[in-house]
Formats: structure tokens, sequence, C-alpha cells
């Protein structure tokens, strides 16, 4: 059993195991439901009279406060809840692939839902002639934001067998790493401490690294930053996960 | 084909495993006796790697549990305490994925589905969903896993913890048949199915072994022959003047 072979076979579990349920249709109309009245009605699309999708994907990082926390909740408190945890385990599946397995189907699920908001795109063509690079660019850049999210909900997720706990824990810790590089925490930090800290503090922030890659460069390291960041929360999920089985 | 040397395993302050020493053959089917919280899932959860001992060496068919633990567990099938299972699956897609992880591949993994089927008797409920299903389905549905890949080691947390009487004597009947070709521990509350498919019993008591040997020479170890008796002596609290009684 390879390393690839485990995580495939987790992978796809996991992600037969959304549509298996009406979990996936219920938050996939909830996600393209927010999505839109989130554009229209409080982004005033319409009055802008621009054809744009910077609105659509200004309300992506505070959605997915909200939404992607409840996708990644269950990840890995459900199992520790039903006990599949330990037939997980037991089988012969490395930690690593387990984590990574789980991560994936829960990615390529938010993708789906993201990709299922493409009739913005085709609202915007009709009206008028967007740049497809940029929007192409933001929902690239939304995805990796997603994922960045979804690292952290999976990690935090494998602390507890509650999922109501994995859910508040992640919104608190995805917003703290939203909020850092909103103007607002910017400013007060810049009142007293120096450049070096105020860069440092917003360059964690999803926020700084998302609205680069939203108009229109997808510059390397944004990528990396989302990369390195989810890399990081599902080395600390294995990390979690093994402490609890040692001895 | 079961080696373990001085396992001792420690939640904080609590020994729940306190030194075990013992071997299991192939054709062997060991029963753990004990009282609740004696040490018994604890052991199994180990011998299977799903907890790091804190101390001492397990070694399944010649592969260190710590060392490999990959080969260990490939020659391990496991029935964790109450047979969990991914409640949102049905027997066939359950089975399907342990197969996958199993390595086992389109013909072969198609046959030994159809085998583990047949010999639990599963073939009436395969797709429904594991959640919906009465205990003893989802007892068995545990089981064909556990039996999937005809594996050499056979460890079953309370194999017929749960079932009615008819159940319980058609998975008796079963491991009884698998037993000549693997070595097996079972764990029971059940006395009566220490007589009935242990070639050999151990009573564990706050971590240690109590007792060990044939179901016969446990019963000789009290004047009225009844095993029931010879657990209640060596597991209550002043076991051990009562053991000395029955010596």
């Amino acid at each position: 059993m390879s390393f690839w072979n485990a995580t495939y076979a987790v992978f796809r579990r996991e992600f037969e195991g959304y549509f298996a349920t009406p979990l996936a249709y219920v938050f996939i109309v909830i996600f393209l439901l927010a999505m839109g009245s989130f554009t229209f009605y409080f982004g005033q699309f319409y009055a802008t009279g621009r054809a744009e999708l910077d609105i659509f994907f200004g309300f992506h990082p505070w959605l997915y406060l909200f939404l992607i926390p409840a996708i990644s909740m269950r990840l890995w408190a459900e199992e520790q809840k039903t006990g599949t945890i330990e037939l997980l385990m037991t089988l012969p599946i490395p930690v690593t692939a387990a984590v990574l397995g789980k991560f994936l189907a829960a990615w390529a699920f938010a993708g789906i839902a993201l990709l299922l908001t493409f009739p913005m795109w085709l609202t915007v063509i009709y009206l008028g002639s967007p740049d497809n690079g940029v929007i192409f660019a933001s929902y690239v850049g939304s995805w990796l934001m997603a994922g960045g999210y979804l690292a952290i909900g999976s990690a935090l997720s494998a602390l507890t067998n509650n999922q109501v706990i994995a859910f508040v824990l992640t919104v608190v810790v995805c917003f703290m790493f939203t909020i850092s590089g909103h103007e607002l925490v910017l400013d007060f930090f810049q009142s007293w401490a120096p450049l070096v800290i105020v860069n440092a503090v917003s360059s964690f922030s999803f926020l700084t690294h998302y609205a680069a890659i939203m108009n229109g460069v997808i510059d390397f390291r944004d990528i990396i930053f989302f990369g390195s960041l989810i890399a990081l929360f599902l080395f600390i999920n294995v990390i979690v996960i093994d402490q609890k089985r040692a001895g | 084909m079961i080696e373990i040397e001085g396992l001792v395993r420690r939640f904080g302050s609590l020994t729940a495993v306190g030194g075990i020493s013992l071997r299991v053959a192939k054709g062997e089917v060991l029963g753990f006796l004990g009282p609740n919280g004696a040490g018994k899932s604890t052991t199994m959860k180990m011998i299977t790697g799903y907890l790091a001992p804190s101390e001492g060496r397990i070694t399944v068919c010649g592969h260190d549990v710590v060392e490999e633990p990959f080969q260990a567990q490939s020659a391990i099938g496991y029935l964790p305490e109450g047979a969990p299972a991914y409640p949102d699956m049905t027997p066939v897609q359950f089975l399907n994925f342990i197969a996958q992880v199993r390595g086992l591949k389109d013909e072969a993994a198609k046959k030994a589905i159809d085998v583990a089927v047949a010999r639990t008797g599963l073939q009436s409920v395969l797709e429904q969903r594991i959640e919906t299903l009465s205990k003893g389905f989802k007892r068995r549905v545990g089981l064909a896993q556990a039996i999937l890949h005809n594996p050499p080691v056979l460890i079953m947390d309370e194999p017929t913890d749960g079932l009615d009487p008819n159940q319980k004597q058609a998975v008796r009947g079963l491991i009884r048949a698998m037993s000549a070709e693997k070595a097996t521990i079972i764990s029971t509350h059940i006395l009566e199915e220490v007589d009935a498919v242990c070639t050999r019993a151990v009573i564990i008591d706050k971590g240690r072994i109590v007792a060990d040997g044939t179901p016969a020479e446990l019963h000789a170890k009290s004047p009225t022959k009844r095993l029931d008796d010879v657990f209640r002596a060596l597991t209550t609290p002043d076991a051990e003047i009562k053991a000395e009684a029955v010596a």
C-alpha cells in the first residue's frame, strides 16, 4: 500500500461521503444563496454599473469565515466521536496520508461549490466585457484561500470530538488570520508599532494575499503563502493526531 | 505469531496496562477476560498500533508494531470495541474502501468481499446505509471488515457483544472455523464464550495477567469447577486472598 494509494483511498471515501448525505446539497445551496445575496443585495452589484466581479470576490473571505468551518468541523471530530478513527488508524494508512486525503476531499468539495458560482461570471460577460484574466485569478485566489481556512479547520477539528467546539475555534482562528490585514487592525498597529511589525501582521493575513491575487496578478509569493500555510496546519494536524496515540 | 513483552501503557498517572507478556501461536484462540477497565481494550489497541506502548515490545508476524507499523497492521484484522464503521456508507461501499486500503484490486477485491459477506451473512443488507442497520448487522459489518484480507492475525474486541443468542452462536462458529489458520485474540465478558471458542484464556485485572491457561485448567482452579467463581475470586478487590483460597 503506497502512500498515494492510501491518500487516494481516503480521498475517495471522504469525497463520496459528502454526496452520500444531504450535507453536500444543503451546503452548496446555502453557499450559492449567500454568495448571490451578498453580491446583489449588500454589494449593490447592479448599481455599480461595472462589468466586474470584485464585489462578489470581496465577500468571499467573510463568507468563508462561516461556511468553511462548517465543512472542516467534522473532518476529525466526527471520526473521534464515532470511534472510526480507531479503525482508520489501525488500517495500514500513514497518518499523513489520512490527513492529506481528508483535506484534499474537503478542498475539492469547496472547489465544486465555488465553481458552481459560474453564473456570476456569465452574468458579467452578458452585461459587458469583463477582464477574464482578473476573474480567473480571483477564482484561483479564492480557492487557495478556502484551502487555508480548511487546513486550519482540519487541524482544530482534530483537537476535539465535539463538532461545535471545532466550528467555533475555527471561526475564531480564521477570523484572526483574516482581520490581521484589515485597515482597522493595521491602523491600530501603525499608530505605535514600527513598519516591520505592521508589515509582518499584514503579511499573515489572508486578505493581503487574496487582495493581491484579486488584482489579477497571481504572484508566486502569494501562492507560497497559502501553500505553506496549508502545509503548516496539516503538519500540526498530523502532530495532534499522533500525540493522542503516543505512549 | 503475536509476541508481547513487558507491555506497559500509562495515561497520565494512571497505569492501564502494567507489564503484560504473552505469546499467541497459530491455531490458538486466546480469550482475554477481565472486569471493565482491566486493560483488555488498551492492550488490543496497542497490538493493532492504534495506541503506542509506554514500554515494552509487540511483534506481529515478525514485525515490530512500533518500528514497522504498516507491515504489522497489514497482517492484522481488527474489530475495535463497538464495531465502528462509517455510518453514511453502505456495507458494500465500506468493504470496497477497506479492500482498497488493504491493497486488494478488482477481481481479488470482489472475491474477498464476496467471501467476507457470505461468512458474515450480510447479503440482505448490502445496499442499506450502515447507520440504519441493527446492532447485530453493524457488528457483522465490523467482522466482515476484519476478515476481509484473510489476515493471519485476528484481534476482536468483544465480537459478540450486543448480539442475540443465535447471532452469538454464528459468530463463535465463524471464529472457530477460521481459527486453525490464524492466531486469534478475542476479549469478552461472557465466560461461557471461553469454553465455546477459546483454546486458552488469560484473565487480566488492573493491567496485569492474573491467570493464564486452557479453559480446563482455569476451571480446575475453583472448587466449584465454575469459571465464574475463578473470575470473581481473581478479580475482586481482595483478589489476592481469594486467589490463594482457590489455589
